[in-house]
């Protein structure tokens, strides 16, 4: 029992510092993306290809002068970006990073808490993340803040609806709400039992899903809460040093965590085609598929960038319409569908 | 442990709770009312109801608490511009709060310490149980309430959409729709003023 338990431990660590580089590397990725896009170089100085940049940044962000204005309320100031990093964080608590390890006759499961709510856990995380934004947005005491801060939690809410409503018809395939289950359901090979992802029953949801999640993380094209040409730097504008640095990387945090959520459910999670048929040791397949896990996650933060420099930005009430009006009734459509063709089929 | 861990989520629980109540700024009280609704759904997760643990989250702490901050936030409550309530309005908010307290207790006074079976308590908040139980049990007072929230939701709906027409609809056709958002948002100020 202990040994189950230092394990948990260590992966609770391991998690905690992957999910933090992976974070720290997407914001190279995303310079070095952009220049891809616009036809530039991009960052190269420190380091070999500019490897250290991401580093260079972390201590320009601690030397950074911190400023506290006079005006604001002081203590909430301080907890907006600790609330943004807490929730961001606190998602990957439900992820099944990988199948098990066996070690000496013991099974160690590569997923921190297997509960059997998972989906609504992440759900009830990514709802607290507005928070974060919302408090510091009004704790600077300066209007283009504020602004900022109420659009991103209305926009938030809206979303999160068609989120909710785009993953319903997904549980009604799975029959289960365990992030767990719902990976090893998408398992298998071609030798003995073949099972597709669900990306091939669910289309629509999973597009709906993901311009969703780009919604939930002010990711372009829906950053309107810190539209630069609105509103000086949104719920952000007053915020300096670290604490800026903090509302950054739980934006990159989120990214993380959102990418890893659309690889479980829709992608497979931690499975790779042939799996079963390689006639490889079980340890080797569940590390395989950790790899694979991440190159899922990696393809997803690049989806993420590439939209980013591709797509302008939206206009409030395009992105108010698109969601209460498209994406909501699609996905309830979306959920009448998947009932009518599962009683057909049965 | 989970003892101790009912002790310090009850400790924490009502101290932000009096919190909500003793603190000035309104926007403390919010964010107290949050901490309390994140123990109160943690003391779920203690009986093992996880399913109510994320339920109480998403829909309390999440979203319904947030709705508070946005519309305290817009209304920028401070302490120069609170209505000043007079003694006699006090005097009657402690009356029944003191009568609803007496209420509280004599219901509690009067119920028995009800013997829960722990073998089955395990697996009763699951969501299979629960959804078993809920569309087969209790299908009929389940649909009756699914069709109330509907009702809730058309009234809200329609509410909002008699606002909307009474301002909107003259100047819609003569001035375009720049025009309508100004008046909307003069309407909205009016309003929030008065």
């Amino acid at each position: 029992m202990s040994e189950v338990l230092t394990f948990k431990l260590i992966l609770v660590f391991a998690v905690f510092g992957i999910t933090l580089l992976v974070a720290m590397y997407s914001t190279y990725l995303e310079r070095k993306v952009a220049a891809f896009i616009q036809d530039r170089v991009g960052p190269d100085r420190a380091g070999p290809f500019g490897l250290l940049q991401p580093l260079a940044d972390g201590v320009k962000m601690f030397m950074k002068e911190e400023i506290i204005p006079n005006v604001s309320n002081k203590t909430l100031f301080i907890i907006g970006p600790c609330i943004a990093m807490l929730t961001a964080i606190m998602a990957g608590v439900v992820i099944p990073w990988g199948g098990t390890l066996e070690i000496n006759g013991t099974q160690y499961n590569l997923q921190i808490a297997d509960l059997n709510i998972g989906i609504l856990y992440i759900f009830a995380v990514v709802s607290f993340g507005v928070y974060g934004i919302m408090v510091g947005g009004w704790a600077s005491n300066n209007k283009f803040s504020l602004l900022g801060a109420i659009r991103a939690s209305a926009q938030m809410i809206s979303y999160e609806l068609a989120m909710g409503l785009s993953i319903i018809a997904l549980i009604m395939i799975t029959g289960t709400l365990s992030l767990s289950e719902i990976s090893s359901m998408q398992g298998g090979g071609i030798g003995d039992q073949w099972n597709l992802w669900n990306i091939v029953y669910q289309p629509v949801g999973f597009m709906i899903f993901i311009i969703c999640a780009f919604a939930e993380c002010n990711r372009m094209p829906f950053d309107l809460p810190e539209t630069e040409t609105e509103l000086v730097g949104g719920y952000h504008t007053e915020y300096s040093s670290m604490k800026l640095g903090f509302y950054l990387f739980a934006e990159y945090i989120n990214m993380f965590t959102s990418s890893a959520v659309m690889s479980t459910l829709y992608f497979g999670g931690y499975n790779f085609p042939f799996m079963n048929d390689l006639g490889l040791a079980p340890n080797v397949v569940t590390i395989l598929g950790t790899v694979a896990l991440f190159l899922k996650i990696g393809f997803f933060i690049f989806f993420f960038m590439w939209v980013r420099w591709t797509l302008p930005r939206f206009r409030y009430d395009q992105l108010m319409n698109l969601g209460w009006k498209v994406l909501i009734p699609l996905a309830i459509l979306n959920v009448a569908i998947t009932g009518l063709v599962m009683i057909l089929t049965q | 442990m989970t003892l101790y861990a009912f002790y310090f989520l009850s400790f924490l629980a009502v101290l932000s709770a009096l919190m909500v109540v003793f603190s000035r700024n309104p926007i403390y009280s919010v964010l107290y009312l949050v901490i309390t609704f994140v123990c109160v759904g943690c003391h779920y997760l203690l009986l093992s109801a996880e399913f109510l643990f994320a339920v109480h989250m998403i829909v309390y702490a999440g979203a319904i608490m947030v709705l508070f901050l946005y519309v305290i936030m817009l209304l920028n409550l401070n302490k120069e511009d609170e209505a000043h309530k007079s003694n006699y309005l006090r005097f009657a908010a402690v009356i029944s709060a003191g009568l609803l307290m007496m209420v509280v207790v004599a219901a509690l006074r009067g119920a028995e310490a009800s013997q829960v079976d722990f073998s089955t308590v395990s697996n009763i908040g699951k969501v299979k149980v629960l959804g078993n139980l809920l569309f087969n049990e209790f299908l009929l007072p389940f649909e009756i309430v699914s069709i109330l929230l509907l009702a809730a939701m058309v009234g809200a709906v329609m509410l909002a959409k008699t606002h909307m027409k009474r301002t909107a609809e003259p100047t819609h056709k003569k001035n375009g729709r720049a025009s309508v958002a100004n008046q909307n948002i003069t309407t909205n100020i009016k309003e929030l003023t008065k």
